[in-house]
């Protein structure tokens, strides 16, 4: 297994008025080279559930397993030494002020910390940022700032696999870009995934999207998964049924513009 | 004034530019790089002023430099240490390493106010020695700022283009990204704070050695000339690479100092030079944020004006 949640809960501001169990004994495991989608109305908890995987806090009981090595209690920087992330802001994956091939270099880490960029890490930038086909390669010293929302997610995404992370999680990384641009981001996420085998968690509000891509989807609720299919039974659902399960499983009546039928 | 007076009065304010200028390149790594706006830097400058006095008076002005830059270091860890390990916030760890260090000052100085130089040996001193049979005998404090200026800007240069250079200039910019990328950002900004206080020292041992005394109060108001200057060179070089604007740091320095000679000459008091730094910080600081509401009020004023003819017909 390449990832295993047990139990994982996770209480914010416990003991107060404002109490919110937001993770309720979260059960989970991934195979290796897995692409699930997952999916789930508003503060179900999957931003959540990232969070407690790459360690933005403490779960209050659970464990966590990565590749067969606990990580439950391990500090945030050193998860991501295996764990790639992208979010729905584009802003967040990359520092405005620096240039490219420095954000670049950064994510590349390794070769000690006086280290400076080499014309070998310079080449090979260039090649990965060829492959977004966004003519990055050619404004490698400009600050990112300047760079369009779209171009900054591809940045990152480019960023977040330079070296291929064991897991990479996408929190509606292409919500906040226009469609044309958020197909071809989806589409890199593609070709990236599968080129380097990545095990991936793909959080999405396109129903679409969820069931066309990967092998598996997940639906969340109230903090835990209340939906898991994968293979025939997966194939054999269509999206209005997705959607009729969604309804069933939130147990309420959905008015969430969010949710696109595509 | 004569061509001399003016003369004279342009070197004083290059000496003391340059030497100060170590103090802006401080804060031009902590207050630009690393986002943090180091409050210590009053105490720390006093710091590295009385640790080099004291140990230039034991009679080693070299180590003297070594000695104020390790306890710049030493402030700057406490001060990081106590915004990321201890949760206290990063203006109130500075302030409090700042009072901190004003007994620790006086300690140092067993119990004295004032340390004065005036028989020890210090690498002006030494400086003047050496270069007595040439032309450059009277330039002597210029040629030690100098070195030093020089040396702190190269340094700066390779360091920031680093690997663990671009972390730190990271953690101000985006400290998710530090984290994503597996650094940890305690760690570049205790590295940073280290560095820009060891600077911060030196600049405080250098001007105590070349006025051959080092008082408690040397570095009081230090931080907000430092802003002053460093916001100043900021203005004239707003962009450029790391070189650039640390020059551009060194050249506001310069300029602040030479403004304020100009105003002394102009019989402005002495004792009026640290309200003049924090006009120029505000100036510096609200400067960009009025003009951007300027457009925002000139809209509110014709709106007001054309419903008052409306009001009227
Ligand atoms: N740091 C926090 N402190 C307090 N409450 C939090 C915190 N983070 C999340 N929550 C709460 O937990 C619930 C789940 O939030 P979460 O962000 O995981 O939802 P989500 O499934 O990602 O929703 P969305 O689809 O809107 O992104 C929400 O009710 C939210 O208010
Ligand atoms: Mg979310």
């Amino acid at each position: 297994m390449m990832l295993t949640l047990s139990h994982i809960c996770k209480t914010f501001y416990p003991g107060t008025v404002n109490e919110k169990r937001v993770l309720t004994d979260l059960n989970l495991q991934l195979a290796s080279g897995d692409f699930v989608t997952i999916i789930g109305s508003n503060g179900a908890g999957k931003s959540t559930m990232f969070g407690a995987i790459c360690g933005d806090f403490l779960v209050d009981g659970g464990s966590i397993l990565l590749d067969g090595e606990d990580i439950t209690f391990q500090p945030a920087h050193l998860r991501a030494r295996h764990i790639g992330r992208l979010f729905q802001d584009p802003m967040r994956g990359s520092a405005p002020g620096m240039t490219i091939e420095e954000n670049l270099a950064l994510a590349a880490g390794g070769t000690g910390p006086f280290s400076r960029i080499s014309r070998k890490d310079r080449d090979r930038f260039r090649q990965r940022l060829a492959l977004l086909g966004m003519g990055l390669e050619d404004r490698m010293k400009q600050p990112v700032g300047l760079l369009s929302g779209g171009q900054r997610q591809a940045l990152t995404l480019l960023m977040a696999t330079m070296n291929p992370p064991k897991l990479l999680l996408l929190d509606e990384h292409t919500a906040a870009l226009d469609p044309a641009t958020a197909e071809k981001v989806l589409q890199l996420t593609k070709e990236i995934v599968r080129e380097h085998r990545i095990t991936t968690m793909m959080v999405t509000h396109n129903m679409q999207n969820a069931l066309e891509l990967g092998n598996r989807t997940l639906m969340m609720d109230g903090g835990s998964i209340v939906l898991d299919v994968a293979g025939e039974q997966r194939s054999a659902l269509t999206v209005a049924e997705l959607l009729e399960r969604f309804r069933a499983g939130a147990g309420k009546a959905l008015d969430n513009d969010r949710i696109l039928l595509a | 004034m004569n061509v001399s007076a003016i003369f004279s009065l342009g070197q004083t304010a290059l000496e003391l530019g340059l030497i100060c200028s170590l103090t802006v390149l401080a804060l031009y790594l902590s207050y630009s790089m690393l986002n943090v706006c180091d409050l210590s830097t009053d105490g720390c400058f006093t710091l590295g002023a009385v640790v080099g006095a004291t140990v230039a008076i034991a009679g080693h002005p070299y180590l003297a430099i070594l000695a104020a830059m390790a306890a710049g270091i030493c402030s700057g860890f406490v001060t990081a240490f106590l915004q990321t390990r201890m949760g206290v916030d990063s203006l109130l760890s500075g302030i409090i390493v700042n009072t901190a260090l004003y007994s620790i000052n006086i300690a140092i100085m067993q119990g004295a106010s004032l340390l004065s130089m005036n028989k020890a040996e210090t690498v002006f001193t030494r400086m003047k020695d050496f270069l007595e049979p040439t032309p450059l005998a009277q330039q002597y404090k210029l040629v030690v700022s100098v070195i030093a200026v020089a040396a702190v800007v190269v340094f700066l240069t390779f360091f920031l283009n680093t690997r663990l250079g671009l972390s730190i200039r990271a953690t101000g910019d985006n400290v998710d990204m530090v984290q994503a990328s597996s650094i940890n950002p305690v760690f570049t900004t205790t590295v940073g704070l280290c560095v820009a206080n060891a600077f911060t020292g030196l600049s405080g041992c250098l001007l105590a050695q070349s006025q051959k005394s080092a008082e408690i109060n040397i570095g009081s108001g230090m931080v907000t000339i430092a802003l002053a200057s460093l916001l100043i060179g900021r203005t004239l070089v707003p962009r450029g690479g790391i070189l650039v604007r640390a020059l551009g740091a060194v050249l506001g320095a310069f300029i602040f100092r030479v403004v304020y000679a100009v105003a002394l000459r102009l019989d402005m008091p002495a004792y009026m030079l640290k309200l003049v730094s924090s006009v120029i910080v505000v100036l510096a600081i609200s400067g960009p944020y009025l003009r951007r509401r300027f457009p925002l009020l000139m809209r509110r004023i014709q709106g007001a004006r054309a419903a008052g003819k409306g009001g009227n017909s």
